[in-house]
């Protein structure tokens, strides 16, 4: 496997939404980047960048305004584009794909275990009891046996995540995605859940795209990083280059972009994301809007 | 047109001219609507589609579990209330049919009324608008809840149909327990009917009994179930395509089950009404 093996590649993605009172945003402009096979690739920015809605288009959960997202596979040797693909083809894709909602996303009706075992009963056509031990062993991983017959709303946030990531990593996926996975969770539980996902990825061998903005986790799991600002790669890069930047002297940081990711990367107040007034773009964005 | 206009004429263009501006105006609105019953339409046909193919092809499991779920759900807890509902209607039938019927001195017709108007109309009607309230906002708000904790979305990313297996269960569920509840409203509301003209009207029982089995045909039966399932299905259809459309958290979970009761009511008297000009031209 080659560290140039390509496994998604985004191409001038874009995407907009028309709201209600019929003006359109642009909340993805020209978003273009590739994501290798076996990385784990943190894609990061600040409230309202545009994250979840690139996540979304990967999984094809919408539908995209302009570009493409090629996506090869070990069934799919040429890459494909998203968009053009039958509903049969992408249902097909999805299957290589684990996707660990920001709140677990159990199904409510059914147990723990009933969670982990439905994607094994749609869709691998194999005897039950053999089922039943894939589930175990999936459930062992995440260390939730013991909790194997709860109900989801009998689980704690960071218990419905190793739920969660069970079931998604129920059919062997190729493609991991994680939406904001420490949103929510106490310090201790997100590192035991950054623990797990680099475990996951090195004993899986998947691609592990993460969504997220807290950055001490991001940089405990990275092997790239891409961070974007309003709709468009603002940078990409090794986790080594964005810990230079984060750990150098700002005023020794000569282009505007590295002063902003610096910014951005410690969580200060003041610098070029923020205005004299300390108000973010965003912020300033909602008061020009009322 | 050479000749200039008249005041009339222009009386006229104006008056068209405002009605064109009245519907351009709310071109929004009507695109609204039409897209709302276009997305409801293709549920149908989905639901259809995948309903057949569960239950008459071997491609795919049936999910019969969360089939039998959901009718005891949906028929089991509305049945006190579709039976007190009922009973009232009877009473109220006879009670205010009864002074008319006197001045006739038909008082024993009342047998006849009360059968034609619970089991034709007001048994499919009112067991409808019951499991609107109880059945259709309980699904709006569950399937609202799955779609606002990402349930929705995880049955997709696991390449599985939210169709398949949310609407599916619900829209068979509903429409083959409002059949069964409707014809427990039939019977409950002419007992109603009954009770009142023996106790109060003092109609002879036998009498009574023979006057309904005589008005009451089979197709009087026949339609009120059809359209008892018609009102199911668009129930849970509605139900279904608000909870799937949720937006905005709790509070919209809140306004879908306001809205699902609301258009549900609409759409089964605006039903109804088709249904029984459709019956009156047919003659059935
Ligand atoms: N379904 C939608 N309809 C309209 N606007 C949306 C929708 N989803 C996201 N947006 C807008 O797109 C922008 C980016 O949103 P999002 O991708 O959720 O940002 P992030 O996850 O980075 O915080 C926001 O301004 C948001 O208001
Ligand atoms: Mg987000």
């Amino acid at each position: 496997m080659s560290e140039q093996d390509v496994a998604i590649s985004i191409r001038n993605l874009e995407k907009s939404f028309t709201k209600a009172d019929g003006t359109e945003i642009r909340v993805l402009q020209g978003v273009t980047f590739d994501i290798l096979r076996g990385e784990t690739m943190i894609i990061m920015g600040g409230s309202g960048c545009g994250k979840s809605t690139l996540l979304n288009c990967l999984i094809g959960e919408y539908t995209v305004t302009g570009g493409e997202v090629l996506y090869k596979t070990k069934k799919m040797e040429t890459p494909r584009d998203l968009a053009r693909m039958s509903e049969a083809e992408l249902n097909d894709l999805r299957m290589s794909f684990g996707i660990l909602f920001q709140s677990g996303a159990l199904f409510n009706s059914m147990t723990v275990a009933d969670n982990v075992a439905l994607p094994l009963i749609e869709h691998s056509y194999v005897d039950p009891s053999i089922i039943d031990i894939v589930v175990t062993l999936k459930l062992q991983q995440v260390k939730m046996l013991a909790h194997r017959d709860k109900m989801p709303s009998q689980l704690s946030g960071g218990q419905k995540k190793r739920a969660g990531l069970a079931r998604a990593t129920a059919l062997d996926p190729e493609t991991l995605f994680y939406d904001e996975p420490s949103a929510g969770l106490d310090p201790v539980t997100s590192a035991a859940i950054d623990e797990l996902m680099m475990d996951l990825s090195k004993k899986l061998h998947v691609t592990t795209i993460v969504v997220t903005h807290e950055m001490d986790s991001a940089f405990r799991i990275a092997d790239r990083m891409v961070m974007l600002e309003k709709g468009k790669v603002l940078r990409i890069g090794k986790r080594e280059d964005f810990e230079a930047i984060r750990d150098a002297d700002p005023h020794e940081l000569t282009s505007a972009d590295d002063r902003l990711i610096h910014q951005f990367l410690n969580g200060e107040s003041s610098g070029p994301l923020t205005d004299a007034e300390g108000m973010t773009e965003f912020e300033k964005l909602i008061r020009a809007e009322s | 047109m050479s000749e200039s206009p008249g005041p009339s004429s222009g009386r006229i263009r104006s008056s068209i001219e405002s009605v064109g501006a009245f519907a351009y105006e709310r071109k929004d609105q009507l695109g609204a609507g039409v897209r709302y019953i276009g997305g409801m339409a293709y549920m149908l046909g989905d639901t259809f589609a995948w309903a057949y193919r569960g239950l008459f092809k071997s491609d795919i499991k049936f999910g019969w579990p969360s089939l039998v779920v959901q009718m005891v759900r949906v028929g089991v807890k509305s049945i006190g209330i579709v039976c007190i509902v009922q009973v009232f209607i009877g009473v109220i039938l006879a009670l205010q049919l009864a002074p008319t019927l006197q001045t006739y001195g038909q008082l024993e017709r009342v047998a006849d009324v009360v059968g034609i108007a619970v089991v034709r109309e007001l048994g499919p009607l009112l067991t409808a608008i019951v499991l609107s309230g109880f059945a259709g906002a309980s699904i709006a708000a569950e399937v609202g809840a799955m779609v606002e904790s990402e349930e929705v979305k995880a049955l997709r990313a696991h390449a599985l149909n939210p169709i398949r297996f949310l609407v599916v269960p619900r829209f068979l569920a509903t429409t083959v327990m409002i059949i069964v509840l409707t014809v427990i409203a039939d019977y409950i509301g002419v007992f109603g009917g009954f009770l009142t003209s023996v106790y109060i009207l003092d109609v002879p029982p036998q009498l009574y009994i023979t006057l309904t089995q005589a008005a009451l045909k089979t197709g009087d039966f026949i339609t009120g179930l059809v359209k008892a399932g018609v009102f199911g299905a668009v129930i849970a259809l509605i139900a279904c395509y608000e909870g799937f459309h949720v937006t905005g958290g709790p509070a919209g979970v809140g306004n879908a089950t306001t809205s699902t009761v609301v258009k549900s009511i609409v759409a089964l008297i605006g039903i109804d009404a088709l249904f029984t000009a459709v019956f009156y031209t047919l003659g059935i």
